[in-house]
C-alpha cells in the first residue's frame, strides 16, 4: 500500500484478535451514496484507522469551465450537487450578476427563494431517508420518494427537466410561473407537512433508530469549525452559521425563519436538524408566496431583470424573429464581454456553504472558476469521525454527512 | 382455535405470461427449451445498480413506487456481482473508476448483460475532459444504451424492456460461441 | 469594528515589507503577501484578539502564465465567524520552484485543499503530512489545470476534433486563456 506509515497500526491491549484486519469499503458502495473509497484497518469489528481515496468521479469541472461561456457553465453546476440542482444554478447566476452588477427585482428574488427552498427539501428528503435505509428502515425511503416526485413535477413545469434542471437565466427566470405551478405548489404545501409528521413519527422516538444514531459520529463545535464544516453538519454541532443569515442573498433578510441547532453533532442531531430545516423551508415558501401576492403594479409582473447583454430573449421571439435569434446566439457563445474582476459568492446549499470563486479577465469565459464544495471538506474529517467506532456506525456516519459524490470530486 | 375472520380475497386482476406454444396436451407440454429458458430469465432479471452520479438519483426514482421497477421482475437489487444478471452502469465513469468497473464485470457470472444508462456512460456525455472515460464500451461490452442526461425513469424502464427482449431471444449456446469469445478477447477479458 | 482598512493596517504594522499590496473586490479585500511569511501571517490572523480569523473557507491556486516569476498564485479565503468578515490572502510563487509552507497544522481543513492544489497545479506545500495526488489517477505525470495543457484527452478516437471546433483558432475561448 502506498501510505506505508499506516502499516504499523498496533492492536489495542484488550483485543481478542491476532492481527489487524484490512477491509476495503470500496468505490462500489451499495448504491446511493456515491463513489468514494475507504481502506479500513480494523480490530475485529472496531475501526482503528481509515484512509480515504477520492477522485473516482473526477470530471474536471474547473478546467471545463475555463473553456465554456457563462451560460454553458450552468449545466455543469447542475451536476455538482445533483439532489438539489436548482440551488447550484441559481447560485451561479447570482455570482455572475454580482460580477456584472445586475439588480434583481423583488419578485424574482422571491421566486428564487421558493425554488431554492424546494430544492433544499428535496435534498434533505434523500439524506434523511437514506439514513433510515442504512439503519434498516426501507419504508421511510419509499414513502418519501413519492413526494419528491411532486417536487420534480414543479420543476418540470418551470424549466422542463426533473433532475438536471438548468433553471433560470442570468437576471431571472426564462418564463413566469404559470397557474399550474401555483396549483402544484399549493398541493405540495397542503400534502407534505402531514407526510413529514408521519416520517418523524416513524423515526424520532424509535428505539432502534435512537440506539443506532445517538452517540455515533459526533464532532465537537471547535473541531467542526477547524475542519471548515458548514451547513447542517456544523449546526448539529452547535454553531449557528447559516449563509442566508450572515451574508444574505436574494432578499433572505426580509424573511422570518429560525436556524435549528443541535448539541453533540452526532447522527441523530443531524437527522433532527435536517427535519427541522425542512419545516423552516415550508414556512419560507409560504412567506414567499404571500410576499409575491402582495406586490402591486409593475412589480407584480416581472420575472427577470433588464439586462439585454446577459438575459436571453424570449423563446417565441427567438424562433420567429431575426434579431432575437442573433442576440440569443451571441449571448450563449459569450460574444458579450464580461467585466474584468474577481468575485466570491456563497449560497447556503442543502449540505453546506457552496461558494463560487470567479476570476474573469474580460474574455468570453471565466479565467478561473473554483467551486468551494462542502462535501469535499466534510470528507476530510470522516477518518477522524469514525476512528474507534464499529463498521455499521461508520456507514451511518457516512450517510448522515450528506456527501454527494458529484460535488466531492468536481 | 380462531381462524382468520377476514374473508379471503383473491386478486383476479393478474396478468399471466403467455405460454410459448409448442405441442400441449393433458398434463404435458412439449416446447422449445430455449423459449422456456428465455421466458423464465426475462421475467426475473436481477440488476446490479452501479450508480455513480446523477443518473443514480433517477434510478432511485425508478425504483420507487411511482415508476416501479420491481413489477418487471427486478425485485431483488443486489450489490454483489456474483448474484446479478444485468449490470446497470448509471453515471459518469472516470478513468480512475474504469478498472473497478472492469473488475465488477469480470466477477459477474454468465449470462450477463450490460445497460449503459445516461449520456456519460454511453459516450462520456458533456464531460469531454482528460479524466472521464468517453463511454464504458471502451472497457466492457454493452448491450443496451439509454441516452439522456438524466434519462427519465420511463426511458430507463424502456432500456430494461429492451434487455428483456434480448434475454428472451438469446440462443442458449451464445455464451460459448466463438464470436462471443472473440468479443470478450477484444476487450481483454478472458 | 472590523473593516478592510483596519485589517490592512494591523497587518502592515506587524509585517511591514511582507505585505506587498491589496485590492478590493466586491467587498472582500485581497492582500498580497510574500510567500515566505504565509504561515506567520495566517498564525497572526488566527491568534490576534481583534482579528480572529479562525475559519478557513477556501484554498485554491491560479495560474498566470504571462507573469514571469510569479506564475502561480495561492489564495486563502479566511472568515471571522463572530464578526462575519472575510479576508483573502494571495501569495505568488515562481513556477520553477513553487514551494510554500503548509497551513494544515493550523487549519486542519487545509489538508485536502492543499492536496488538490498540488494535484492540479503542482504547488509544493512544504511540511504537508501526505502530499500526493487526490483527484487524478496516481500515474499522471503532469499538472492538468495549468494553462498549457488541453482540456480533452488527446488519445480519444471517437470524437473528431475538427467537427468540435477544437483545432480552429476562432473558437479559442477567452482572450488571455491559452
Amino acid at each position: 500500500m502506498k501510505n506505508s506509515k499506516y502499516t504499523d497500526i498496533k492492536l489495542p491491549k484488550d483485543s481478542l484478535e491476532q492481527n489487524t484486519n484490512t477491509i476495503n469499503l470500496g468505490p462500489t458502495h451499495p448504491a446511493t451514496h456515491g463513489v468514494f473509497q475507504n481502506i479500513l484497518k480494523m480490530d475485529g469489528e472496531r475501526i482503528l484507522e481509515a484512509t480515504s481515496t477520492v477522485g473516482y468521479i473526477h470530471r474536471a469541472f474547473e478546467k471545463i469551465a475555463e473553456r465554456k461561456a457563462l451560460y454553458q457553465v450552468t449545466p455543469l453546476t447542475d451536476r455538482l450537487n445533483y439532489c438539489s440542482a436548482p440551488i447550484n444554478n441559481l447560485g451561479w447566476h447570482m455570482t455572475v450578476e454580482k460580477l456584472v452588477g445586475i439588480e434583481i427585482p423583488a419578485r424574482v428574488s422571491y421566486m428564487r427563494v421558493i425554488i431554492m427552498e424546494l430544492a433544499r427539501i428535496s435534498d434533505h428528503l434523500i439524506c434523511n431517508s437514506i439514513t433510515g435505509v442504512d439503519s434498516g428502515a426501507f419504508t421511510g425511503f419509499l414513502y418519501v420518494m413519492q413526494y419528491r416526485e411532486l417536487i420534480y413535477e414543479i420543476y418540470e413545469e418551470i424549466c422542463g427537466a426533473r433532475l438536471t434542471t438548468n433553471m433560470g437565466r442570468i437576471g431571472g427566470f426564462e418564463r413566469d410561473f404559470n397557474d399550474t405551478v401555483w396549483k402544484k405548489l399549493d398541493k405540495f404545501l397542503e400534502e407534505y407537512p402531514k407526510v413529514l409528521d408521519e416520517f418523524e413519527e416513524l423515526f424520532n422516538r424509535n428505539r432502534i433508530f435512537i440506539e443506532r444514531t445517538q452517540g455515533v459520529g459526533g464532532i465537537s463545535a471547535e473541531r467542526a469549525m477547524a475542519y471548515g464544516f458548514t451547513g447542517p453538519n456544523i449546526r448539529a454541532a452547535g454553531v449557528d452559521y447559516d449563509v442566508r443569515v450572515q451574508k444574505p442573498y436574494s432578499r433572505y433578510e426580509e424573511f422570518d425563519f429560525e436556524i435549528p441547532i443541535g448539541t453533540t453533532g452526532d447522527v441523530y442531531d443531524r437527522f433532527m436538524v435536517r427535519n427541522e430545516e425542512m419545516k423552516q423551508s415550508l414556512s419560507l415558501i409560504k412567506q414567499a408566496i404571500v410576499k409575491i401576492k402582495n406586490l402591486t403594479g409593475e412589480e407584480a409582473t416581472k420575472h427577470h431583470a433588464v439586462a439585454p447583454d446577459f438575459y436571453l430573449p424570449e423563446k417565441q421571439k427567438v424562433y420567429t424573429k431575426m434579431e432575437e435569434m442573433i442576440y440569443h446566439f451571441k449571448i450563449i457563445y459569450g460574444e458579450n464581454d464580461i467585466p474584468v474582476g474577481e468575485v466570491y459568492h456563497a449560497v447556503e446549499g442543502a449540505n453546506g456553504e457552496l461558494g463560487f470563486y470567479l476570476i474573469s479577465d474580460g474574455g468570453r469565459s471565466a479565467y478561473r472558476l473554483h467551486f468551494r464544495r462542502p462535501s469535499f471538506i466534510y470528507y476530510q474529517a470522516y477518518s477522524e469521525l469514525i476512528k474507534g467506532s464499529m463498521l455499521s456506525d461508520a456507514i451511518m456516519t457516512l450517510s448522515s454527512l450528506n456527501l454527494i459524490a458529484g460535488e466531492l470530486d468536481a | 382455535m380462531i381462524y382468520n375472520k377476514r374473508p379471503v380475497t383473491h386478486n383476479t386482476n393478474i396478468k399471466l405470461v403467455e405460454s410459448p406454444g409448442g405441442y400441449e396436451g393433458e398434463g404435458f407440454g412439449a416446447m422449445q427449451l430455449s423459449k422456456i429458458v428465455g421466458l423464465a430469465r426475462k421475467n426475473s432479471i436481477w440488476p446490479l445498480p452501479f450508480a455513480t452520479s446523477c443518473c443514480g438519483i433517477e434510478f432511485m426514482a425508478t425504483m420507487g413506487a411511482h415508476y416501479d421497477l420491481a413489477r418487471f421482475g427486478s425485485e431483488r437489487l443486489a450489490f454483489t456481482p456474483r448474484q446479478c444478471d444485468v449490470l446497470m452502469v448509471m453515471g459518469t465513469i472516470a478513468k480512475k473508476m474504469a478498472p473497478v468497473l472492469k473488475q465488477v464485470y469480470i466477477q459477474m457470472a454468465e449470462p450477463r448483460w450490460v445497460i449503459a444508462v445516461g449520456a456519460c456512460a454511453s459516450s462520456g456525455g458533456i464531460f469531454d475532459s482528460y479524466s472521464v472515460l468517453q463511454g464504458i464500451d471502451e472497457v466492457i461490452p454493452v448491450d443496451v444504451y439509454v441516452p439522456g442526461c438524466a434519462p427519465r425513469p420511463e426511458q430507463i424502464l424502456d432500456g430494461i424492456l429492451r434487455v428483456q427482449e434480448l434475454v428472451e431471444s438469446e440462443s442458449i449456446r451464445r455464451r460459448s460461441s466463438p464470436e462471443y469469445q472473440e468479443l470478450l478477447k477484444s476487450y481483454g477479458i478472458q | 469594528m472590523l473593516d478592510n482598512k483596519f485589517v490592512f493596517q494591523k497587518l502592515h504594522e506587524k509585517f511591514g515589507e511582507s505585505i506587498i499590496g491589496y485590492e478590493e473586490n466586491y467587498d472582500i479585500m485581497a492582500i498580497y503577501g510574500a510567500k515566505d511569511e504565509n504561515l506567520k501571517i495566517l498564525q497572526y490572523l488566527y491568534d490576534d484578539e481583534e482579528l480572529g480569523f479562525t475559519f478557513m473557507t477556501d484554498l485554491t491556486a491560479i495560474h498566470y502564465p504571462h507573469n514571469i516569476g510569479e506564475e502561480l498564485v495561492v489564495t486563502y479565503l479566511l472568515y471571522n465567524m463572530r464578526k462575519n468578515f472575510h479576508v483573502r490572502l494571495k501569495f505568488a510563487l515562481d513556477i520553477r520552484k513553487p514551494d510554500i509552507f503548509t497551513a494544515s497544522a493550523l487549519h486542519p481543513t487545509a489538508n485536502w485543499l492543499e492536496r488538490e492544489c498540488y494535484d492540479f497545479f503542482g504547488v509544493n506545500f512544504v511540511g504537508h503530512p501526505n502530499l500526493i495526488r487526490i483527484m487524478n489517477v496516481d500515474e499522471m505525470d503532469y499538472f492538468p489545470l495549468r494553462k498549457e495543457f488541453p482540456l480533452e484527452d488527446q488519445t480519444r478516437r471517437d470524437k473528431d476534433d475538427d467537427m468540435f471546433g477544437r483545432n480552429s483558432e476562432r473558437f479559442n475561448m477567452g482572450k488571455l486563456n491559452i
